[in-house]
């Protein structure tokens, strides 16, 4: 028995739902961060799923690339995090504005 | 095939070269290296001209026309650049060019004293080439590019003095009167085009010539008026004339160039070369020739009370083009080329003696301060003389036999009218009185100005007069030869030269023309035998004395009783008056005219069209903007998250955009 597509598709809407949701309303950055990757992850799953069920590799391939862009970003994003911390003191993202009018 | 280099094209197109030199690099030059090359580029361009009349006349054509490309093309519409050189081009031709070398020459003596040497003969240079660029044009349109050019010279040359504000708003008025009548000559080249689809003279004469001689006013009259208007412009004819005296406050030589021998005769040339027309259009004929009638008329009447020896010239001048109009208003247009060259000749005399006389004296312009200059300045006093006899219309000088051909062909045409021939014999008399009265005030008796100069303190101001250097008597002398000898080829004779330009488009077919133009003379002749040679004796007797009765008076008024003029001034009140003032004409134009228009255009067209329509919109435009920026500058808070958000309600919107269109 296999599951149908629809049901991964869901799960994938569903974890990026609660992405979009933790980035929006959550206010450390961290936080914000995970949600981030949650979306991503959410993304991913959408393309396991098309790829199993079509039987090609192209979902692999944009898979490894998410999963590398993602480490990439998340190396930078922590050191950015950090030097936020470093020069703000607050991991709140409502008081890091400088770019506000 | 001729060399390309020995084609008409450069006539006009030396005097740019000498222009544009004297123009761009001019101030280092040294005076004499300046004139030098101004006088070469214009004795070039004399000479070219020359050689392609003695051409034309050898070749037995009547005419040649070269075209040296298209210039504007637009739809079936197309202009050339071309060069149209026949028997009328070659009379304008010649006397621009001759007469423009031989002011040039003078102005290398007498402008020596004032600045900007370098400007006046770079300006004197780009007129030359504008003129030649009118009379030599293949086309309407090229013709009219002279037309506009000759008026942006004559504005700078009329305000040389540009530190002087009369002669400033002189150069303006001569420019803004002059954009009146190019706007009726506009509107008659966009009539041309839209009916007879083309600018080329040989094309619209041609057409014009298979069209029936219109009774009533129809499309030729239209052209035709509005032709006259921009001709009246030019030309300085009722009711746009009111340019030309101020235009005085120019130097002399250009005055003598452009303000009587050449520049304002361009009306008077395209009239005449635009005949086939005007021959079809009798009304616009008749309104040529009142107008002309009238103008000279009543500039002569002017010139008769005016103290200011250049403006009594410039009035002359004004009553002058008006005979020329008259004669070419009763389709005698040949009398009207030959009256233009004769004129040419003696008027830029006269304006030179007159550059002479004020030169002499140290800048006065007033008769009045005039007087007994004869002893100081003989040269000067003969040639003036002569120029004087000619436009009197005295024999055998030129005016003489240009001036009669006009009267004649006034009373005998059939356009013509007595009337138009008695308002010619009273301009004709008043003509011969003013200029006596001119020669008399300031030739004869004792020198008036001494006395004042006494007065003044400045030393160099009261010097004696003393006749001018020998390059200012040269022109003179030159001009004296030709104001004499200019018209003896006769009338007649001069007709017959012109026959090729005139005759040809009166014909209905172009093969008749050569039949029709060998017939015209014997005709002319034969009627010109018998009770009508005795008629045009008589009228010429009438002329003859009538201009020696002008010289009397002048005698009598200004000789032997100077004390009269005076008493009968103050007698006649307020006629002397009246033309004293100019009949008020200029008053009357700055109330009725000029003082609406500005009013409206302060109170309605600045204050409203400009203020507030024009910058208005502007301004609320930007009002707009910024109330709109307003409300929309408030999504940009500068909160990442606030951003995520409308990213993602617009990644929600497509999403649930696509669905609803998957479903559909």
């Amino acid at each position: 028995m296999t599951i149908p597509i629809s049901w991964y598709l869901l799960l994938s809407a569903f974890l990026f739902a609660c992405g979009v949701m933790g980035f929006l309303i959550k206010r450390n950055i961290i936080t914000i961060f995970m949600s981030i990757e949650l979306m991503l992850n959410g993304v991913n799953l959408s393309f396991i799923a098309f790829a199993t069920r079509f039987g090609t590799l192209d979902g692999h391939i944009f898979v490894f690339f998410v999963m590398v862009v993602a480490a990439a970003e998340a190396a930078v994003g922590l050191a950015i995090i950090i030097s936020v911390y470093r020069t703000r003191e607050t991991l709140n993202v409502d008081r890091v504005n400088l770019l506000k009018l | 095939m001729k060399l390309f280099f020995w084609q008409p094209w450069l006539i006009p197109l030396l005097p740019l070269v000498g222009a544009l030199i004297n123009g761009l690099f001019g101030k280092r030059f040294s005076k004499s290296v300046v004139a030098s090359i101004a006088l070469f580029f214009t004795g070039a361009s004399l000479l070219f001209a020359s050689v392609h009349a003695y051409t034309l006349l050898h070749s037995g054509a009547d005419a040649l026309e070269t075209s040296y490309g298209t210039w504007i093309r637009a739809g079936s519409f197309a202009a050339d650049f071309g060069i149209y050189l026949d028997h009328l081009s070659l009379v304008m031709m010649l006397v621009v060019t001759g007469v423009g070398f031989v002011i040039h020459v003078y102005s290398v003596a007498y402008m020596e004293h004032e600045g900007g040497y370098y400007r006046f003969f770079s300006f004197l240079n780009f007129f030359m080439f504008f003129m030649l660029t009118l009379v030599l044009a293949n086309n309407y349109l090229l013709l009219f590019v002279g037309w506009e050019g000759v008026g942006l010279a004559s504005y700078l040359l009329i305000g040389f003095f540009f530190q002087k504000d009369s002669a400033a708003n002189a150069g303006k008025k001569a420019f803004i009167t002059n954009r009146i009548g190019d706007f009726g000559f506009l509107i008659a080249l966009f009539l041309l085009i839209q009916h007879f689809g083309t600018l080329r003279f040989a094309t619209v004469f041609n057409i014009a010539s298979s069209l029936p001689a219109e009774t009533t006013a129809g499309l030729l009259t239209a052209i035709g008026l509005l032709m006259l208007v921009g001709a009246c412009g030019k030309s300085a004819q009722i009711p746009l004339y009111v340019w030309l005296p101020d235009a005085m406050e120019g130097p002399t030589p250009v005055s003598a160039l452009i303000h009587a021998a050449t520049m304002v005769t361009a009306g008077v040339y395209m009239v005449c070369r635009s005949n086939a027309i005007f021959s079809r259009a009798p009304l616009a004929l008749l309104a040529v020739a009142i107008i002309g009638a009238l103008t000279s008329f009543f500039a002569a009447s002017i010139g008769i009370v005016q103290t200011d020896i250049k403006r009594v010239l410039a009035y002359s001048t004004v009553s002058q083009l008006g005979y020329m109009f008259m004669a070419a208003g009763v389709a005698a247009y040949s009398a009207s080329i030959f009256h233009l060259m004769t004129h040419a000749f003696f008027k830029a005399l006269l304006f030179l003696g007159a550059g002479s006389v004020i030169h002499g004296i140290g800048g006065e312009q007033d008769m009045r301060s005039m007087g007994g200059l004869r002893k100081y300045m003989p040269w000067t006093f003969w040639t003036m003389l002569i120029a004087t006899l000619a436009i009197s219309g005295i024999p055998p000088f030129a005016g003489f036999f240009s001036k009669d051909e006009i009267l004649w062909q006034a009373f005998s045409s059939p356009h013509g009218s007595k009337i138009f021939w008695a308002i010619g014999i009273i301009t004709a008399f008043m003509t011969s009185f003013y200029m006596f009265r001119l020669i008399f005030l300031t030739f004869t008796g004792e020198y008036r100005g001494a006395q004042q100069d006494a007065h003044s303190a400045h030393a160099d101001h009261g010097h004696v007069p003393h006749e001018s250097p020998w390059l200012v008597l040269a022109p003179l002398v030159l001009l004296a030869v030709l104001s004499i000898i200019g018209g003896w080829v006769g009338g007649n004779r001069f007709e017959h030269f012109l026959a090729p330009v005139i005759q040809k488009v009166q014909t209905e077919s172009p093969r008749l023309q050569v039949a029709e133009s060998a017939a015209i003379p014997t005709s002319e002749h034969g009627e010109k035998t018998g009770e009508s040679k005795a008629l045009e004796t008589s009228l010429m007797s009438i002329s003859v004395l009538v201009a020696f009765s002008g010289l009397g008076l002048a005698w009598f008024f200004y000789v032997k009783r100077p004390e009269l003029p005076g008493k009968i001034a103050a007698a006649s009140g307020g006629l002397y008056k009246l033309v004293l003032n100019k009949y008020w004409i200029d008053e009357v134009y700055s109330a009725v005219i000029i003082g609406p228009l500005v009013a409206l255009s302060r109170a309605f067209l600045w204050q409203i069209v400009d203020q507030k329509v024009v910058d208005g919109s502007i301004n609320e435009t930007a009002t707009a903007v910024r109330g709109v920026s307003h409300v929309v500058r408030q999504q940009q808070s500068g909160l990442i998250r606030s951003y995520a958000g409308w990213i993602a309600a617009g990644a929600a919107v497509i999403v649930a955009y696509m669905v609803w269109m998957g479903t559909r």
